[in-house]
């Protein structure tokens, strides 16, 4: 059984083609920019099978064209891992496209998740890998973790060829410097899978969530980047 | 084969009317790309430049920047007429409505009073002579209407049930053939007629003979006065085009002849591109024309179809957000024979849309199938992106039923071209229908006894065993008074505002549709599977009113790709057709109904009170068979799903799902990047 959040028809930027996109629930990053903190709680949303999630999902089949297909993001769609694979194994014998949109936070090598990750990456088309902060200490100041499980997950998709787009979400004041934008880029280039790196610009239109919530909201002060700064970043790690 | 004809293929079509042949035995389909494409002319931009100084100065004077008082429009009421001082060389297409650019007609046979009220609402004191002769010597539209009303006709019109019927304006989505002017020429359409009028009947004067008859020669005369008025600017139109340029001014023309006699709700223009890309084609062969002067030809014709102005009042600029002329114009579209009719024209067409920027007239529409050219679809797209000008409707959908010579008469109802007509029927608020039910036909807003007085629901609950017999009956009823008002309608609209220059354009035995359309579907929907799938508390007033509802529980609501709710609006569309059909239409038309309301739907929403599915008293409805807003939850091609279950054949008069997006998310979509937001 996968939890679900919610579901997205018309996906058109998680990945290639109009995708269906579907946003499962639960997250153990705090990222201080997150504009879905209601998909944090492991618990709640709807519990429903794979079956049931894929069969609406066909649906939309003919929408998809060449490219398209289905996105399963979250929340961290790595917690369910298990029901995940089952989604891709059941889609791929359909012949449909297969993306993972993930922050990696619950990678490891450990027996516990391994063995079911390699399973997942055997039924995955392509990862949209979100890499927060090339610096560890950063990481955990702007996340609540280190990212040293979250580069060896890039290291490892690499060494296995699996396509990957990389995501960045510029923070003014938080990840824009060019000391930290370097070494990202330096660790891109020890990888051979990158496809595309997406720089994405904060925003702040998840804040209310955050008052809903009743969570204190620590960017208040931060505005998003100038279209001129994110063409300068866009230029460090892409060019 | 005369001169005009030279080099064209087939025989079919040479000596009777059949446009179609024509266009078929002669288009040159283009699969290329937009790199042919040429910048605008010094003409065009001069001109542009012009009209652009005018469209300000008529905002900046509150919508309108000149208005007729004295004379009654006709196509021969002035004399000729340009963009500017000294620039009658410079247009490669000329005629105006009026003597002045923007300047607005007064046309008072659709009704005086609207004529003149539209003069007052922007400061124009209407003549004491025209008020004289239109309402002493000369009867309108509107006072025939008024005359034969029923007093029920006049109460659910007063109550908003029926609302937008054409009995003060012109009717129009009649859209005439004007590519007959070009490639026939006038006498040729004249002989056909004069043919026609020998051939009407076999002496027996039945009323619907003498009608017709009367008719044929209204036709005949127009088409003789279209020729005097292309005669005013220099041009004789009794014979066929001779090349490009000619054609495009026939046509345009014919068209005039239109917009200078009738002032229709939608006065669209109709499928022209593929046909005039055979004339340039022709040309750019012969070198007689270069690639620049067929761009400049384009963009003159469409600078004309920008420039269409009519008198308006208030209400009706509120009904129809603004003062739209629907000039809608098709572009692309595959043949019956699979061939792609797309032409190097159809890009002219949108490329007028960088030449001279953004407009909402012409309507350009794409008639869209997936197997179009992937470069047309590629340059379209961009042109959508860049201007947001431009409409697309489904070929594939359209194409079994009409054909591959269609036009769109209105923003979204089709007709096959030169051989249908259309009586424009506005629409039946079947949300406010719901309600009667519920209250026994006592109005929200009115507390009139509008609707018959059936039995109303007692309790405090409404239970769906208790509801649809009511709303069947009410529904019935309202069917009923909705035809019989359009029939009458349309007899007196077609005994004193015929349609007499674009009708001459149309085949005689022309085949008519009756359009009725439905307000406030998915509210309906949405309301009825709160009936049936969740708990419907009546909350009354003092005077035991059912003025609110409460609605416990969840239920399924249309726009979600669910079956429970979309099955209900499959069946609401085809028993509200079925009873539609069960009337007898004026002059043997064939119904059709639309769910496509895109402007009206705030003034509807005015005047229709809170609903079970929880829209308040008020609030605008949504918009055609858009889902209630709200309502979707999975985005969407959750909702394109629950619109395409609807079946196109029960509503053939069209059905629209109107989709705004963002231009962030457009933004992300070009950078193809973006994070985001799950509401």
């Amino acid at each position: 059984m996968l939890r679900v959040h919610s579901v997205e028809s018309f996906g058109s930027v998680d990945g290639p083609g109009i995708r269906f996109v579907i946003f499962l629930k639960g997250c153990a990053m705090r990222c201080r920019y997150c504009h879905n903190p209601d998909t944090w709680d492991r618990a709640g949303g709807n519990l429903r099978s794979v079956d049931d999630v894929l069969s609406q999902a066909l649906r939309y089949r003919s929408y998809w064209g060449d490219k398209g297909g289905i996105t399963v993001s979250g929340g961290e769609a790595l917690l369910q891992v298990r029901p995940l694979t089952e989604l891709f194994r059941k889609a791929k014998a359909l012949g449909v496209n297969t993306c993972l949109d993930t922050s990696a936070q619950p990678f490891s090598r450990k027996e516990n998740f391994f063995p079911a990750f390699e399973q997942l990456m055997h039924f995955t088309d392509l990862v949209l890998l979100d890499i927060k902060h090339i610096d560890s200490d950063a990481h955990k100041q702007l996340t609540g973790w280190d990212n040293r499980g979250i580069l060896d997950c890039a290291r490892y998709l690499s060494d296995i060829h699996k396509p990957v787009w990389i995501r960045y979400v510029l923070v003014p004041g938080i990840n824009d410097d060019d000391e930290s934008l370097h070494r990202y880029r330096a660790f891109l280039d020890t990888l051979d899978n990158v496809e595309r790196v997406e720089v994405l610009p904060y925003h702040s239109l998840g804040v209310y969530k955050w008052e809903q919530l009743g969570i204190p909201y620590t960017l208040k002060e931060v505005e998003p980047p100038t279209e001129e700064s994110l063409r300068h970043v866009r230029k460090i790690l892409t060019e | 084969m005369q001169k005009a004809w030279r080099n064209f293929a087939g025989e079919k079509w040479l000596d009777e009317v059949n446009m179609r042949q024509f266009i078929q035995d002669n288009y040159t389909s283009y699969d290329g790309d937009a790199s042919f494409l040429e910048e605008p002319t010094e003409a065009t931009n001069k001109l542009w430049g012009l009209l652009k100084d005018l469209q300000k100065q008529e905002r900046a004077k509150g919508g309108v920047l000149d208005m007729e008082t004295e004379v009654v429009s006709s196509m021969t009421a002035y004399g000729p007429g340009y963009i500017g001082e000294g620039t009658k060389e410079l247009e490669k297409v000329v005629g105006l409505q009026t003597d002045k650019p923007l300047k607005r007609a007064f046309m008072p046979y659709g009704g005086i009073k609207m004529a003149e009220q539209a003069c007052t609402t922007y400061g124009y004191e209407p003549s004491e002579k025209l008020h004289e002769i239109f309402t002493k010597y000369c009867k309108t539209h509107n006072d025939g209407v008024f005359d034969a009303y029923t007093d029920e006709m006049k109460l659910v019109r007063h109550n908003h049930i029926l609302t937008g019927l054409p009995d003060t304006y012109g009717r129009g989505r009649i859209v005439g053939d004007y590519r007959r002017v070009a490639l026939y020429g006038v006498d040729f359409l004249i002989n056909e007629k004069a043919k026609d009028l020998r051939n009407c009947g076999d002496g027996t004067m039945t009323e619907e003979i003498i009608r017709l008859r009367e008719e044929i020669s209204m036709q005949i005369k127009a088409l003789r006065e279209m020729k005097e008025m292309a005669s005013i600017y220099g041009y004789d139109i009794s014979q066929p085009a001779n090349d490009a340029r000619e054609a495009v001014q026939w046509l345009y023309f014919g068209y005039l002849a239109a917009i200078k006699t009738q002032n229709g709700a939608a006065m669209s223009v109709g499928r022209i591109s593929t046909f005039l890309d055979i004339y340039i084609q022709r040309d750019l062969q012969e070198g007689t024309l270069t690639e620049k002067e067929a761009q400049e030809l384009i963009d003159h014709l469409v600078m004309k179809f920008r420039m269409v102005k009519f008198a308006r009042i208030p209400s009706y600029n509120q009904l129809f957000s603004g003062d739209p002329v629907w000039a809608t114009l098709e572009v692309a579209g595959l043949g019956m024979d699979g061939r792609s009719m797309v032409t190097k024209n159809d890009f002219r067409f949108l490329h007028t849309l960088e030449n001279m920027g953004p407009s909402p007239e012409p309507n350009l529409t794409v008639l869209y199938s997936s197997r179009l050219p992937k470069h047309f679809k590629d340059y379209a797209a961009k042109i959508s992106i860049s201007t947001s000008s431009i409409q697309y409707e489904n070929d594939d959908v359209m194409r079994p039923i009409w054909g591959d010579d269609y036009s769109i008469c209105c923003c979204v109802s089709a007709t096959q071209t030169g051989k249908e007509m259309q009586f424009f029927g506005a629409r039946a608020n079947l949300a406010k229908c719901l309600v009667y039910a519920i209250s026994g036909g006592v109005d929200s807003k009115t507390r009139e006894q509008c609707g018959p007085a059936y039995r109303p629901i007692e309790g405090d609950v409404v239970t769906y065993d208790e509801f649809m017999p009511r709303f069947m009956d009410m529904m019935e009823w309202l069917a009923g008074v909705y035809v019989n008002t359009l029939n009458l309608i349309h007899y007196m609209h077609d005994k004193y505002f015929y349609e007499a220059a674009e009708l001459a354009l149309i085949d005689t035995d022309v085949r008519r549709t009756f359009a009725t359309g439905i307000a406030g579907f998915s509210h309906v929907v949405d309301s009825i599977s709160a009936i049936k799938y969740a708990k419907v508390n009546i909350i009354r007033d003092e005077t035991g009113f059912p003025i609110e509802f409460k609605t416990e529980g969840d239920f399924p609501r249309y726009g979600n790709d669910d079956d429970r709710a979309d099955d209900i609006a499959v069946w609401l569309l085809k028993t509200f057709m079925n009873m539609i059909r069960k009337h007898h239409t004026y002059r043997h038309s064939e119904p059709t109904t639309s769910i496509l309301t895109i402007t009206s739907n705030v003034v509807y929403g005015k005047f229709t009170g809170n609903m079970p599915d929880g829209r308040p008293a008020g609030a605008p409805l949504a918009p055609g068979a858009n889902p209630s807003y709200g309502a979707e939850q999975n985005g969407l091609l959750a909702s394109l799903n629950s619109t395409a279950k609807l079946p196109y054949e029960y509503a053939l008069d069209g059905i629209s799902n109107t989709q705004t997006i963002s231009q962030m998310l457009l933004d992300m979509m070009k950078r193809n990047v973006s994070t985001r937001l799950l509401v």
